[in-house]
């Protein structure tokens, strides 16, 4: 900050320090020169501007906040209003809820019942098989969305079936890749989960081939991305789906994304998933909820609405490196 | 949010309000329980270390040596340095804690030589911040061997403005 016209010639010259330069006081050859008294001991320890910033970090942080889930806005409470939310609190519940659940069930009962043949009679046959099932999962994510009374809009030309392509998206809950997998049969990267979430994860998601991984595993790292390197060369495999924030986010800030989607040498795809915060709120606070009472939440509201954008695709720039290439 | 405001009651708010308002305090706690994850009342110096822009702070490692462990009041009173309603006095005694890393009362050479290198330590080589180091003290007064203590660095301390203050959020 202080650059003054020192007699002591400077060793390096890259201190980006908030404070004043403490170089030019450093002796250069043997002897030691009168500072310019610029420099007191009170300027040394003076550490104020890093605890305040310490501070500010503990007390409130850009990163943290991305998870914070909103707090839902009171409403204009008055008379009038009341009633009617009452009405659309029982609409909802008692004849929304049911309608939908009866859906869902439905979807179900279609697609179990076509699945477990498929999956075991046709065997021998991969190619018709995995055709089939992508069908049926396409299917029951339309299944899905419907039971929200989902309404998507898409954006931007489909994704195509071809190697060496990956696609990223910002994550806001587990309804994400739902949606996404309606439109075309993705092949995910997601964490293993407890409860029968589990269990349809390595039934059935297992014929898009998706990719599992556990966080509490550090080896785990290695494997995975040896898989995924692998999954994206093959030509005839589903297009890979990953979430670089690696967890759920408000959907309000983007999360840096992680690295690592972008170390495999594909060209990169980003797919961006905006939810209309009026009709609800989507995102999913894996600490606070289950994925089942999430489920409930999202069926008892009035719909899902969400855009998704497919955005231009992307290459790795000669010369960058995969972390430059995340942050942009 | 109903659930947190009520494990917190009027009593305790007024128990460690020393400078900050009630509706500070209440964000503090809610940050607290953000902070202490697995809800032991507590925050371990671990918890603190994910929040990353706390984690590349140089002088991360020495603020954890106070911030290990610390339950609502203590974090209350840590922060307490940082509001605007703190005197200089305040301000001066949490600087010279973070410096006297034995706690024994007394700032030695070497203590401000290892948060001078905490703070510059790529730039400049150890002997070259010694050098500076004992010039500046020289300078001031003292030499070497002194044993700064409190009164010392209000002295250095004290007479121009020191900054230092942190703005609550308050939703």
């Amino acid at each position: 900050m202080n650059s003054s016209e020192g007699k002591l010639k400077s060793s390096s010259s890259e201190l980006d320090l908030d404070r004043p330069n403490i170089e030019d006081y450093l002796p250069s050859g043997s002897s030691i020169q009168e500072p310019h008294g610029k420099l007191r001991l009170r300027d040394l320890l003076d550490i104020s501007p890093a605890l305040t910033e310490a501070a500010g970090a503990i007390v409130d942080d850009s990163f943290t906040r991305c998870f914070k889930s909103n707090p839902p806005e009171p409403w204009n409470w008055n008379v009038y209003l009341f009633p009617l939310w009452c009405c659309g609190v029982v609409f909802r519940y008692l004849i929304l809820f049911p309608m939908r659940a009866l859906v869902l069930t439905i979807g179900w009962i279609i697609f179990l019942s076509c699945f477990i043949p498929v999956h075991f009679l046709l065997k021998g046959n991969d190619n018709l098989r995995k055709k089939m099932e992508r069908a049926l999962v396409e299917l029951i994510c339309s299944f899905f969305v419907a039971s929200w009374t989902g309404v998507v809009k898409y954006h931007g030309p489909r994704p195509s079936m071809r190697p060496k392509q990956v696609f990223v998206a910002n994550h806001t809950s587990m309804i994400d890749f739902i949606i996404l997998e309606q439109m075309t049969a993705f092949a995910v990267i997601m964490q293993k989960h407890p409860g029968w979430v589990g269990l349809l994860q390595s039934t059935i998601l297992e014929s898009v081939g998706c990719i599992w991984f556990n966080r509490s595993e550090a080896k785990d790292r290695e494997i995975v991305t040896r898989k995924l390197r692998e999954h994206s060369q093959g030509a005839d495999n589903n297009p890979l789906l990953i979430f670089p924030e690696g967890t759920c986010v408000n959907n309000q800030y983007s999360v840096m994304f992680k690295k690592g989607a972008f170390e495999l040498g594909c060209t990169v795809c980003p797919i961006a998933i905006k939810y209309n915060k009026i009709f609800v709120d989507a995102f999913w606070n894996s600490r606070k909820q289950s994925f089942t009472m999430h489920l409930l939440q999202l069926m008892t509201s009035w719909a899902v609405v969400c855009d998704v954008w497919y955005l231009e695709p992307q290459n790795l720039r000669p010369g960058e490196t995969p972390i430059e290439f995340a942050e942009r | 949010m109903g659930n947190t405001s009520s494990m917190l009651t009027q009593y305790d708010i007024e128990e460690v309000q020393q400078h900050f308002s009630q509706q500070e305090i209440v964000s503090l706690y809610e940050r607290f329980c953000q902070l202490d994850r697995n809800g032991g009342g507590f925050v371990s110096g671990e918890e603190f270390l994910s929040v990353p822009e706390f984690a590349v702070n140089p002088l991360s490692q020495r603020l954890l040596t106070m911030l290990d462990g610390l339950n609502f009041k203590e974090f209350v009173a840590f922060l307490s340095a940082f509001s605007p309603r703190a005197t200089v006095q305040q301000k001066i005694e949490f600087i010279f804690k973070v410096y006297d890393s034995d706690g024994n009362g007394k700032v030695t050479f070497n203590d401000m030589l290892d948060v001078l290198h905490d703070l510059t330590g790529q730039f400049i080589s150890e002997q070259q911040r010694e050098q500076v180091l004992t010039k500046v003290l020289e300078e001031a007064g003292y030499t070497k061997e002194s044993l700064l203590v409190m009164s010392d660095f209000v002295k250095i301390l004290g007479s121009s403005g020191l900054k230092m203050e942190v703005e609550v959020p308050v939703d």
